[in-house]
């Protein structure tokens, strides 16, 4: 199968000078189509920062990241947009949902940015919100839902445009055990209809529903192996 | 864009009072310059209307004193000669002088009776048979002044709606016979404007400028006037010109030709129209204007500025909102755009509150004060645009701010 992520000696630091922070130490790894990854480490091990980098967020100081076989580590702030909005689907721990805005809005708003008509920007939604479940709240603002249903909309609006890969940034890490649960389950029915899931977490339990595991330690990333 | 306004509006009413504070000075700005404009239209207008009204476009050049008409009662001016027919000659070639007429004018207290009835406070007129028709007045019953009239100096006078009401309060006047400084003049016509005209009067300015000599006029011909008066008073010219714009050049060239003969230090020929007077008034409350307008310019910049600082503040609290937004791979323009078009709904919506402040002062500063107002839509318009404009101008700082932020950052911030 073609790899959909596939990085080599990504090198990532802040600061200047002497003063400067490697985060990133010759990180390289690639991912297939359709695989589930979980990342693994704790805080201050550069999860996050390469989180960033693999969302297109953040760029690399060096080495190169191909995503579905594009090299978009030299990609200016406009490209790097278009490739979050079309191939990059965003979950993360606090939701990050437009408090003034409908639960249907919210699902909306990459479709805005993708410039779909209002109308069609709807019906998709909906349906997507009913993929989720959710079709009886598309009505209602984020503060009349549970956080549950909350991180529900999120993968919904993170699925609207149909990326390659979604990536989670803590998806349970506001969430009680249920809702947890019930997340993970629907992270495990998008990986089994092909979409590549990438999560980072600290929690060896969250991460147990990946395929594999990818640990994180000093800005190092080692192989954690398959599970199952 | 449409999604931007609606996002925009849906902003405005959820911080109603920030937003309204926010607007404020452009609300006050733009109601200002509506008021003031709607204001001087208003009183541009009406003097136009008068001016058409009065539909004769007559400049009097006119013995004078200072800036007054010079009072013949205290004797003849030394140094003003009677105008000669070369001068007249040189009047009726001034460009766009269609007539022109010669004549005697005095105020009168006393002099003219019927009976037990006196004019007090008339002027008596000494006329070509060209007066009327120049002057723009017709006769409404009897006949005019006639060529013969003058020719063969006879006592006949011609009264105004004015002259016949004072001295024949019971009627009658035409046939009747008047003393003028005891010598009997008979009546044999009444004229009165040739365009029924009732200027409306605001102010006490417009009251010196619109006022008919109401007491009343008396005319009689030229040739009979030594008969009551000294010999060889310098006469008054009017002259009729073919256009409003016309009258003050026509005003200017003629009182030259006549100042040319006249040798006194203190007295000269002075023209006087009612376009110049109309126009200095106008000139006067522009300039008083043109200030007040700047004035409230300096509010809609400051307004301005009281929109940038709470787009400001609006960017830094929706630091997560805007973070979300790139992550999820809104462009920088969008971002931008979605700034821009929230200051310009501010400011636009501050914008058609001030014109609707503006419009109800105007209306109020004329019930107060019975100023004219009309509307100027074309400012309103403009009003409108400009507080767009200052949207623009302001809300670009802020925007690009939201634009530039760093998803990584904005994101962080909870």
């Amino acid at each position: 199968m073609a790899n959909i992520l596939e990085l080599s000696g990504i090198f990532k630091s802040y600061g200047m000078g002497d003063l400067a922070l490697p985060v990133l130490k010759d990180v390289s790894f690639t991912a297939e189509k359709g695989e589930y990854i979980a990342i693994m480490g704790p805080s201050g091990s550069g999860k996050s920062t390469l989180m960033n980098i693999i969302g297109c967020l953040d760029r690399a100081d060096s080495g190169t990241y191909l995503l579905d076989g594009e090299d978009v580590s030299k990609l200016d702030e406009n490209r790097l947009a278009e490739i979050r909005l079309k191939k990059i689907g965003f979950v993360f721990q606090t939701f990050q949902l437009l408090s003034g805005e409908t639960a249907l809005e919210n699902v909306a708003l990459p479709l805005v940015y993708a410039g779909v008509p209002r109308a069609e920007r709807e019906k998709i939604a909906m349906q997507a919100l009913e993929d989720m479940g959710l079709g009886d709240r598309a009505g209602h603002l984020p503060n009349q839902l549970s956080g549950g249903q909350k991180q529900r909309v999120a993968i919904a609006r993170a699925m609207v445009n149909h990326p390659e890969v979604l990536l989670a940034d803590e998806p349970t890490g506001a969430l009680d055990q249920a809702s947890g649960e019930q997340v993970m389950k629907l992270f495990g029915e998008l990986n089994d209809r092909g979409v590549t899931v990438v999560m980072i977490t600290h929690d060896r339990k969250v991460a147990g529903h990946a395929k594999r595991i990818l640990d994180i330690t000093d800005g190092i990333v080692t192989e954690g192996g398959e599970i199952q | 864009m449409g999604e931007n306004i609606r996002l925009s509006f849906r902003g405005i009413l959820s911080h109603k009072l920030r937003s309204f504070l926010t607007m404020l000075g452009i609300i006050i700005g733009i109601a200002s310059i509506i008021a003031i404009v709607s204001t001087i239209q208003g009183t541009n207008e009406q003097i136009k209307k008068n001016l058409i009204g009065s539909g004769v476009n007559t400049v009097d050049v006119q013995v004078s004193q200072g800036d007054w008409e010079y009072e013949f009662y205290d004797g003849n001016p030394q140094g003003v000669p009677q105008v000669s027919q070369d001068t007249l000659e040189q009047l009726k070639a001034i460009p766009h002088a269609e007539s022109v007429s010669l004549y005697y004018k005095n105020q009168d207290y006393d002099g003219i009776t019927h009976l037990t009835d006196s004019l007090s406070g008339g002027y008596l007129y000494g006329i070509r048979e060209d007066y009327f028709s120049t002057a723009g007045l017709v006769i409404s019953q009897g006949k005019g002044i006639s060529s013969n009239d003058i020719k063969k100096f006879r006592k006949v006078c011609v009264l105004d709606a004015g002259a016949e009401e004072s001295l024949f309060p019971s009627g009658g006047a035409l046939g009747s016979t008047i003393e003028i400084h005891g010598e009997p003049y008979q009546v044999v016509g009444i004229v009165r404007d040739k365009i029924s005209f009732e200027p409306t009067i605001n102010s006490i300015d417009d009251y010196y400028m619109y006022r008919q000599d109401s007491a009343g006029r008396v005319y009689i011909p030229m040739t009979t006037w030594p008969l009551i008066y000294r010999y060889d008073q310098p006469e008054n010219v009017l002259i009729r010109a073919d256009s409003t714009e016309a009258m003050t050049e026509i005003g200017t060239t003629a009182s030259g030709i006549l100042n040319a003969n006249v040798t006194s230090e203190d007295i000269s020929y002075q023209a006087k129209d009612i376009f110049q007077q109309a126009k200095e008034i106008q000139e006067l409350t522009q300039s008083t204007n043109t200030m007040l307008i700047w004035i409230a310019a300096i509010s809609l910049l400051v307004g301005g500025i009281g929109v940038m600082n709470i787009m400001l503040v609006s960017v830094t609290e929706r630091t997560a909102e805007i973070g979300l937004k790139k992550a999820i791979g809104a462009p920088k323009r969008t971002i931008m755009n979605q700034f821009l078009t929230e200051a310009v709904v501010l400011t636009a919506t501050g914008g058609v509150l001030g014109v609707a402040t503006g419009l109800a002062l105007a209306e109020l500063i004329s019930r107060l004060t019975g100023a004219p107002v009309a509307i100027n839509w074309g400012a309103v318009l403009l009003a409108v645009g400009f507080s767009m404009v200052i949207g623009i101008v302001f809300g670009i700082l802020p925007s690009k701010k939201a634009a530039d932020l760093d998803p990584i950052e904005a994101l962080r911030r909870e």
